[in-house]
């Protein structure tokens, strides 16, 4: 691995600089122009985006190898190139969510696209950070800027309340993260995550350092892991603030902000201590496992009574990242591998049923599964939209969502853990019955005699089929699954 | 002094922090309970640093933007305590309850 100074970096560096150019940008505009012409500032940061994807493919095409930047710091690979792809269109989406909101105070915009672009920032340092510090400083990048955006609603106070449960939560658990970062770089005696494994492992074979300091370390920092991909026991913030936030804001949280931190446990645990033989020591992927059956079954069962779609959907986010987690403890590539692919299906489904949710909030100005009632008659193309989504998120066949769970469930099996596979697959069968719900108000329920069909515009069909069709089309498409094992191969496995 | 007096100082200190921010009633203290955490850190970092390896100073580095960061954390959290309470007229946590379920 080649090691580039701080000056031969910042080539490599250019699509995170791009972003921090545009972001200011983005604030210099929005001083510029009037208030009624904001959208102005919101093609601007979608320019920007843009240009950082372009630069993200250049770099990744003429700079074949890996190599670890600023002495170490952060590293380039295709493992962080996919993670910036991944966020990109999470962004990109998001940006396009939030012009069609009509919740957000236009005049308050300029900042808000600002803090979204530097949100994208923060994951891309999550994505490709290798020193302890890296990691906390982009954690909390990312941590203070989505309180900030949770909260972005100044005149509501659901957003409020959001924001202060979302940064009690958050400030404990990344101080917690903390403190297990420091007891691990004073055990190690180093900062640097691809040495931590190693000196661990041979600190403990010499019994200078006990198996349950090193326990206990792990465990404070998926604290802070645990709290970003919303697992059990860390997963209480999510509901209320995905409840509480702007819609927009909530769909990228469940999307981007869950594949930053997947991207950060996997690098902290495959890159930290994957390869090793820290595991005969410290069990941690038997605690992951545990943590990730109580995920998933927490997440469905607490998302059978709700009557919010938001908050619905919240725990329905909670226990996809329960089935995530099961392909972080197998320890193959194949794990690792179905966890990106899922991460990529995830993204359109998820992101597509929140863009309804964000259209029946404009439109019929509800958020709560009555609102849902007879909407196969009032908007058919939305109604039939909806379903897709929700049937993918169900995992049933032929949709994206089905693939996605077939090639996670299949890498469980093949390593032997057939009780968190039947767990996993007990829990899909439970997420119908939610799922369905909606489905069942869409479609046999009866809006009442005063509900008018509702009528979009061609753009929003437009922005609707573009999660609409990969949602349909990517498990039969081979290049996607292929491209999340060529990113996972960077990463040690043992 | 030992390293272990800093030790045992940054854990008294971090379950400190814990226990103030699950018992106290009120934002501003649950914000100083988050200060003692993150505050419990750094001094982990600077005695590690100093005792451990004692030629290279990164953990002192990391401290500093420990500090950086709690500084940063502090403001947005006190922002988010004033606009909770101009919308609910108190800053105590039980009174900040509408989303539940």
């Amino acid at each position: 691995m080649q090691t580039l100074s701080n000056i031969d970096s910042l080539l490599h560096f250019s699509p995170e600089i791009l972003l921090v150019i545009f972001a200011a940008a983005v604030i210099i505009l929005d001083l510029i122009v009037k208030d009624d012409e904001s959208v102005a500032v919101a093609y601007l940061s979608l320019v920007g985006l843009g240009c950082v994807f372009a630069a993200v493919l250049i770099i990744h095409f003429s700079f074949r190898n890996p190599v670890s930047l600023f002495e170490g710091m952060i590293r380039l690979d295709e493992f962080s190139t996919f993670f910036k792809i991944l966020l990109l269109l999470a962004t990109a989406a998001t940006v396009l969510f939030s012009l069609r909101s009509e919740e957000l105070d236009a005049r308050l915009k300029g900042e808000y696209y600002a803090l979204l672009l530097a949100i994208t920032l923060g994951m891309f340092l999550m994505a490709s950070s290798t020193n302890l510090l890296m990691i906390f400083i982009s954690l909390e990048t990312v941590s203070l800027t989505s309180y900030i955006l949770a909260g972005f609603l100044t005149h509501s106070p659901r957003s409020s309340e959001a924001a202060f449960k979302y940064i009690t939560y958050g400030a404990v658990a990344s101080g917690t993260m903390l403190f297990g970062l420091s007891l691990l770089f004073g055990m190690a005696g180093t900062g640097d995550l691809t040495q931590i494994g190693g000196r661990l492992t041979e600190l403990l074979a010499s019994g200078e350092v006990a198996p349950l300091a090193v326990l206990i370390a792990i465990t404070f920092v998926l604290a802070g892991v645990g709290y970003k991909i919303a697992s059990v026991p860390f997963h209480m913030w999510s509901p209320d603030v995905y409840e509480g936030a702007p819609i927009p804001i909530t769909a990228f949280l469940s999307v981007a902000s869950k594949s930053a931190g997947f991207a950060l446990f996997i690098r902290f645990f495959y890159t930290g201590f994957g390869a090793t033989g820290l595991m005969e020591a410290v069990d941690w992927p038997f605690m992951l496992a545990i943590v990730s059956a109580l995920t998933m079954t927490v997440g469905n069962l607490a998302a059978l009574p709700q009557q919010n779609v938001k908050r619905l959907l919240a725990y329905s986010s909670i226990a996809h990242g329960g089935y995530l987690l099961m392909g972080g403890v197998l320890l193959t590539s194949e794990g690792v591998g179905a966890i990106l692919f899922y991460l990529l299906v995830y993204l359109f489904m998820n992101l597509g049923a929140f863009y309804v949710v964000i259209l029946v909030a404009n439109e019929i100005g509800s958020e709560t599964t009555d609102g849902y009632r007879g909407l196969s008659s009032r908007a058919p193309l939305v109604a039939w939209a909806m379903v897709i989504f929700l049937v993918s998120l169900a995992g049933i066949p032929p949709f994206a969502g089905f693939f996605g769970k077939w090639i996670l469930f299949t890498a469980v099996l093949e390593q032997g853990y057939y009780w968190l596979a039947l767990v996993g697959l007990l829990n899909s069968v439970i997420s119908l019955y939610y799922y369905a719900r909606i489905v069942k108000a869409m479609f046999f329920e009866d809006a009442g005699a005063e509900a008018a069909s509702v009528s979009f515009s061609t753009g929003t069909f437009a922005l609707l089929s573009v999660f609409v069709i990969p949602t349909i089309f990517i498990g039969f498409l081979n290049i996607f699954y292929t491209f999340s094992n060529i990113s996972v191969s960077v990463i040690p496995m043992q | 002094m030992t390293l272990q007096h800093y030790l045992v100082i940054s854990a008294i200190l971090f379950t400190l922090g814990i226990f103030a921010v699950l018992t106290r009633r009120n934002a501003i203290s649950i914000l100083m309970g988050i200060e003692l955490i993150l505050n419990s850190c750094n001094l982990n970092f600077a005695a590690f640093s100093r005792f451990m390896t004692p030629e290279d100073i990164s953990g002192q580095i990391i401290a500093i933007f420990g500090i950086v960061l709690a500084a940063a954390e502090a403001a947005v959290f006190l922002a988010i305590i004033l606009a909770i309470y101009r919308e609910f007229g108190s800053i105590r946590p039980n009174e900040v309850d509408t989303l539940k379920g």
